[in-house]
C-alpha cells in the first residue's frame, strides 16, 4: 500500500491513461491494419508447431507440402472473400468447383477434348453457375446463404450423376494434358511446390490489385458496407453483385484446374471439407461476415493458418479429435476479435 | 393411411430423380457408349419410381418386395452393389427398392428408408448401415417380420440384423500383411498406415488395419476399439519394424495424397504403405513419386475394384490387394430373402465366423510362397465397379 | 441575395403540378416548387405533408405520376438518382449514403472514380488514387473543413458532423446546379449543427443554390432565404424569415393559419 502511494507521478499518469489507453490503442491498430492479427496468429502457430513437432514442421519438405495442400483452398477462398465482402456467403463454393472439375475432366477423358478447350468450357460452366447465383440473389432477392445452401446439394447430386460416382484417373485425363499442368513440380532440394501453388499466388496478386486499384474493387467494398448507401451514391449494386458472383464462378474453374492437379484425378469425393474451410479462412483472415471490410492478404494468411493447424497438430501427434476443436476455437476467437475491433467505429 | 405418406415420399424421390435425369439427359446419351455403367446408373432412380408405383398399387400379385439401403451412391462399391441387385431382382422376380443416404454417416435417410420398407410390406431389407442410429429401426423391421441382412458392414449390435453378408475384412488385411512380410524378406519395415478415418471407429477400417498388422506378425489380437494402438516399434515376423503414422484418407485420392505427405514429413524412409482402399493407394503413390520415394516402397491395399484397383496392381503401383465381392453380397442376400419368403430355410453364417463370408482373394503380380493368391488377370475377370 | 433579387430571375429548378399516389394515398397532390439562383430554400412541413416525396422526385429517387420538372428552363425527366446527378443536382441524404469502412477520399469519389491517364487507366483500369485524394482534400479545404486532417481516414472513425461534412463536400464537389440537403442537422449536437449551417451558407456564397429540408425551425430561420411550406401534398405558402415569424410558419404548416 505504501509503495503505491509513493509511486512516482509519472506512473500514476500512465495508469490513468490506461483506463482507455493501451487496449484501445491495440484496438485501433488492429482496426487500421486488419491483417495484423491473423499474421501474428500464423507466425505464433508456426513457432509453436516447430517446437512441438520435434523439428518436423519446419523441414523444407513439409513446408512445400503445406503450400500444396493450401492451394485449392486458397484459390476458392478468393471467390469466397469477394462474396463475403458484399455481405453474402457461398456455401456451395466447393461443390461448384467439384462439379466444374468433373465436367472438365470428363470432357478430356471421355471425349478427348484438348486441355485448353476443356478448361475454357470449365470457365463457361463456372461463369454460368456464378451468374445463376447472382441472378437469384439480386433479381429474386433470396439471401445468398439460402441460394448456395440449395445449390450445394444440387451441384453435389449433379456431379455424382454426371460423373457416375467414378474417379477419373490421370491416365484417362491424359498425363500430358494442360489440365494436369497444375501438378507439375518446381523443386529446390527437399522443398517442392506445384504449378497449382503458383496459379494460386498469381490469382492473389491479380485480385489484390483489382480490389485495391480499380473502381470495381471500391464498389465491391461499398456495396457490402452499406448497400443502400452505395446505391444512392450512384453505384449499380445489382451489376456489382452479379459480377462478383460471376467472378466467383470463374474462380470455381481455376479451383477445378488446381484441384485436378492436386489430386491428379477427378472425383466428387475429393476436397470434402473445403466448403466450410473457405469460410474459415476468410473469417480467420479478418474479413467481416457483415461485409465491406477485409483484405485478400488476410484470406491468404487465413488459408495458411488452416493448413498450419491441421498439419502442425498432426505432426505434433495431437489426437485427431482436438484438431477440429482447435480450428473451431480459432473461428470463435477470430469472429469475437472482429466484433471487438468494429466497436472502435461505433 | 401410412401408405399414402410413403407413396408421397416415393413420388417426391421419383420427381427429383426425373429432374436430375432431365438435367443430365444429354450427357447420359453421349457417354453411354464409353461407359457401360452409365445406362444402369441412370436407370436406377427410375427403378425406384417403378417400384413405388407397383407397390402403391398393392402387393396383390404376391411379388416379394426387397429394399436395398446403401450408405451412399457416390462410392462405386455401392453403385456396383445396386447394379448387381437390380440384375438379380429381375432374374428372381423380386420387386426391388433402392435407397441411399446422401453421404456416408447419413443415418436419417436410412431410417426413413427402413420405415418405408416396413410400411410397404417388403419381405426383407438389405442394408449397409451408416451408423448405430439405424439399429432401433432395424429391430422394428425384424419385429415386423422382415428378414434383415446387413451387407459389407455389420452393425455394432448383432441382434439388429438376422445375419451379415460381408467380406472377411480381417482376413483381407491378414492376406496383404502376410504378403508384405514375405515380400520384405527380412528388411526393416518402416510403415505408414493410411486408414479410412481418425475421428470415428468403423469396423471395416479397424479390421483391415489390424488384420494387416496381424498378417505382418506385429499384432496378436484384434482390438475393436480402433486403430493406432500398436507399439510404434518392435519386430514383425521377418525383422524390425517402425509404424510412422496412422492417418485418415476418407478412402479418396486426395485424402491418400495428403495423408502420405504428412507421413513422409514425419519419416522420409517409409518403405511399407498400407492403404484402406485403392484410391487412397493412388494418392499415396502420387505423394511418394513427388518425394522421389516411390521406387523403394511397397503399397498394399484392400478392395479389388476394376479401376483404379486392379489397374494399379497391373501397373505395379500396388504390390498386392485383397479383392472383395460386393455384387455377391447383394445377390446372395436377395436370394436368401426370396428363399425364406418362398418357404425355404433362413441363411446361416459361415463356419467359424459370426457372419456369412462372401469371399476374399489376394490379387498380385508377384505371388509369394506360402501366401495364396490369384493373378491380376483372374482378378480382373471378376472385379467390381 | 434576397427574395427580392431572386424574384427577378428565372428559377433554376422548378416543379409544376407534381402528383404522386401510393394506392389510395396521395403523397403529392399537384405540388409546385421554385428554386432561384444563389438562394437557400428551406422546405418545411408536418409529417406526411409530402416533403420527402417532393424531394425524391427532384433528386430522381422517385418518379412522379404527373407534373413536370424544369432545370434551367428546360424540361427534364429523372428515372434514377444517377439521372439527376448527371444533370447537376446533388443530394445529401439523411442517411448520408457513405460507406463507413472506406476512407474520406474514396467516399467523395464513390461511383465517379477517376482513372489514371494512359494505358494504366484504359487497359488496366487503375484509379487515379493520388489525384483523387489531392482533389478531395482541395474540396474539403474549399469548404473550410479544416478539422479533417487525414483524407485516408475511414469515415466510420469520424464524428457525426464530420461525416455530414464529407457528404456535403461530395455534393459540393460534383453539384454544378443544385444541392439538396435532407435533414442535415437531425442527428447532430449544437456545435456540429452550427458548422453544418455554416457549410450551407458557404455553398450559397459560392453560388450554388441549396434546398434544405428540415424540421428544425431555428436552423431554418437562421440560414434560409425563403421558406417553402408544404401542407397536405401541396405548397401552402412561401415566406421569408423577414416577413414571418417562426410561430406564423408553424401555424401555416399545421393549417391553423392561411398565408
Amino acid at each position: 500500500m505504501t509503495d503505491s502511494i509513493a509511486a512516482p507521478p509519472g506512473d500514476a499518469a500512465s495508469l490513468h491513461r490506461s483506463s482507455g489507453g493501451p487496449l484501445e490503442r491495440i484496438q485501433h491498430t488492429l482496426h487500421r491494419y486488419p491483417t495484423l492479427s491473423p499474421a501474428l496468429v500464423l507466425v505464433l502457430s508456426c513457432l509453436v508447431f516447430a517446437w512441438a513437432s520435434d523439428g518436423k514442421f519446419q523441414q523444407p519438405f513439409n513446408l512445400g507440402i503445406m503450400l500444396q495442400q493450401t492451394a485449392v483452398l486458397a484459390v476458392l477462398a478468393v471467390g469466397q472473400t469477394l462474396i463475403i465482402l458484399t455481405a453474402g456467403v457461398d456455401l456451395s463454393v466447393g461443390t461448384a468447383m467439384l462439379l466444374t472439375h468433373m465436367v472438365v475432366a470428363k470432357m478430356a477423358a471421355d471425349h478427348g477434348v484438348p486441355g485448353v478447350l476443356a478448361l475454357a468450357l470449365g470457365m463457361v460452366v463456372g461463369l454460368l453457375l456464378g451468374a445463376f447465383h447472382g441472378g437469384i440473389v439480386t433479381k429474386i432477392g433470396l439471401p445468398p446463404f439460402i441460394v448456395t445452401l440449395g445449390t450445394f446439394y444440387i451441384y453435389n447430386s449433379l456431379g455424382l450423376r454426371y460423373g457416375e460416382a467414378q474417379t477419373i484417373s490421370k491416365e484417362a485425363i491424359g498425363e500430358d494434358s494442360l489440365l494436369l499442368w497444375t501438378s507439375k513440380r518446381v523443386t529446390w532440394g527437399e522443398f517442392n511446390i506445384t504449378a497449382g501453388v503458383l496459379v494460386a499466388i498469381v490469382l492473389y496478386i491479380a485480385f489484390g490489385f483489382v480490389l485495391a486499384k480499380t473502381a470495381w474493387g471500391r464498389h465491391v467494398y461499398a456495396t457490402g458496407d452499406d448497400r443502400e448507401a452505395a446505391r444512392l451514391a450512384g453505384i449499380d449494386v445489382t451489376r456489382v453483385l452479379i459480377s462478383v458472383y460471376m467472378v466467383a464462378g470463374f474462380i470455381y474453374a481455376v479451383g477445378a484446374w488446381v484441384q485436378i492437379g492436386r489430386a491428379e484425378s477427378a472425383s466428387m469425393n475429393a476436397a470434402t471439407d473445403i466448403n466450410l474451410q473457405t469460410i474459415t479462412a476468410v473469417v480467420i483472415g479478418g474479413t467481416s461476415l457483415f461485409g465491406g471490410r477485409g483484405r485478400l492478404t488476410g484470406t491468404l494468411i487465413g488459408a495458411l493458418i488452416v493448413t498450419t493447424f491441421t498439419q502442425g497438430l498432426k505432426l505434433s501427434g495431437v489426437d485427431a479429435y482436438w484438431q477440429n476443436f482447435a480450428i473451431g476455437s480459432l473461428i470463435l476467437v477470430a469472429v469475437a476479435l472482429d466484433q471487438w475491433i468494429r466497436k472502435v467505429a461505433k | 393411411m401410412k401408405n399414402l405418406s410413403v407413396k408421397r415420399r416415393l413420388v417426391a424421390v421419383a420427381m427429383t430423380s426425373a429432374l436430375v435425369l432431365a438435367a443430365c439427359g444429354g450427357d447420359d446419351e453421349e457417354t453411354a457408349e464409353d461407359a457401360p455403367t452409365a445406362e444402369t446408373a441412370a436407370a436406377e432412380p427410375t427403378a425406384t419410381a417403378d417400384a413405388a408405383t407397383a407397390e402403391a398399387g398393392g402387393d396383390a400379385d404376391g411379388a416379394v418386395g426387397v429394399s436395398l439401403i446403401l450408405k451412399n451412391t457416390s462410392n462405386p462399391f455401392f453403385v456396383s452393389m445396386a447394379n448387381s441387385a437390380e440384375a438379380e431382382a429381375e432374374a428372381l422376380g423380386v420387386t426391388l427398392t433402392v435407397a441411399a443416404g446422401r453421404e456416408d454417416g447419413d443415418t436419417d435417410s436410412q431410417i426413413a428408408a427402413i420405415e418405408a420398407a416396413i410400411a410397404n410390406g417388403d419381405r426383407g431389407i438389405l442394408i449397409t448401415p451408416s451408423g448405430d442410429a439405424v439399429i432401433p429401426a432395424l429391430k422394428a423391421a425384424r419385429e415386423a417380420g422382415l428378414l434383415v441382412i446387413a451387407l459389407d458392414t455389420p452393425p455394432s449390435d448383432a441382434s439388429a440384423v438376422d445375419i451379415t453378408f460381408a467380406t472377411d475384412n480381417y482376413l483381407a488385411g491378414q492376406l496383404i500383411g502376410q504378403w508384405t512380410a514375405a515380400k520384405l524378406g527380412g528388411e526393416k519395415a518402416t510403415i505408414a498406415m493410411l486408414n479410412l478415418f481418425n475421428d470415428q471407429v468403423v469396423s471395416v477400417d479397424t479390421q483391415r488395419n489390424q488384420g494387416f498388422l496381424n498378417g505382418m506378425g506385429i499384432l496378436d489380437e484384434y482390438d475393436p476399439s480402433g486403430n493406432g494402438k500398436e507399439p510404434p516399434t518392435g519386430s514383425y515376423s521377418g525383422g524390425e519394424y517402425e509404424v510412422v503414422c496412422n492417418e485418415p484418407t476418407n478412402g479418396a485420392v486426395d485424402g491418400g495424397k495428403s495423408a502420405m505427405e504428412t507421413c513422409l514429413s514425419q519419416n522420409p524412409d517409409i518403405n511399407v504403405v498400407y492403404t484402406i482402399n485403392e484410391p487412397a493407394a493412388q494418392g499415396a503413390f502420387d505423394a511418394l513419386t513427388a518425394a522421389g520415394k516411390a521406387d523403394g516402397a511397397i503399397i498394399a491395399s484392400v478392395d479389388g475394384g476394376c479401376d483404379p484397383g486392379l489397374r494399379l496392381v497391373a501397373d505395379g503401383v500396388i504390390g498386392a490387394t485383397a479383392q472383395q465381392y460386393p455384387g455377391q453380397m447383394a445377390t446372395l442376400g436377395m436370394a436368401a430373402i426370396k428363399q425364406l419368403a418362398d418357404g425355404g430355410a433362413a441363411p446361416e453364417v459361415t463356419a467359424g465366423l459370426d457372419f456369412f463370408n462372401t469371399g476374399v482373394a489376394l490379387v498380385t503380380g508377384e505371388p509369394m510362397e506360402g501366401v495364396e493368391s490369384i493373378s491380376v488377370e483372374e482378378g480382373q475377370a471378376i472385379c467390381w465397379g | 441575395m434576397n427574395a427580392a433579387t431572386s424574384a427577378v430571375n428565372e428559377p433554376i429548378l422548378a416543379a409544376r403540378g407534381l402528383v404522386k399516389r401510393f394506392g389510395r394515398v396521395t403523397a403529392l397532390g399537384g405540388a409546385d416548387l421554385e428554386l432561384y439562383p444563389g438562394e437557400v430554400l428551406a422546405v418545411i412541413g408536418d409529417n406526411g405533408a409530402g416533403k420527402s416525396s417532393l424531394i425524391k422526385c427532384l433528386s430522381g429517387a422517385m418518379v412522379p405520376d404527373e407534373g413536370s420538372i424544369e432545370l434551367d428552363g428546360a424540361a427534364v425527366t429523372f428515372r434514377r438518382p444517377q439521372d439527376a446527378r448527371a444533370a447537376g443536382i446533388e443530394t445529401v441524404y439523411q442517411t448520408l449514403a457513405v460507406a463507413p469502412a472506406l476512407d474520406i477520399a474514396t467516399n467523395i469519389y464513390l461511383g465517379r472514380e477517376r482513372r489514371k491517364p494512359g494505358l494504366l487507366g484504359s487497359v488496366f483500369r487503375i484509379v487515379d488514387q493520388s489525384g483523387m485524394r489531392r482533389d478531395a482534400k482541395q474540396a474539403l479545404d474549399d469548404l473550410g473543413i479544416g478539422t479533417l486532417q487525414d483524407i485516408t481516414q475511414a469515415v466510420e472513425t469520424l464524428s457525426g458532423g464530420q461525416r455530414q461534412a464529407v457528404a456535403v463536400a461530395r455534393a459540393a464537389a460534383f453539384g454544378s446546379k443544385v444541392v439538396i440537403l435532407d435533414e442535415p442537422t437531425a442527428a447532430l449536437g449544437v456545435k456540429e449543427s452550427g458548422q453544418v449551417l455554416q457549410l450551407i451558407r458557404d455553398l450559397r456564397d459560392r453560388g450554388l443554390p441549396v434546398i434544405l429540408i428540415s424540421h428544425n425551425m431555428p436552423h431554418v430561420f437562421e440560414v434560409a432565404d425563403r421558406i417553402h411550406i408544404q401542407r397536405l401534398g401541396r405548397r401552402a405558402a412561401v415566406v421569408t424569415p423577414a416577413s414571418h415569424s417562426m410561430s406564423d410558419a408553424v401555424a401555416i404548416m399545421t393549417g391553423a393559419a392561411v398565408a
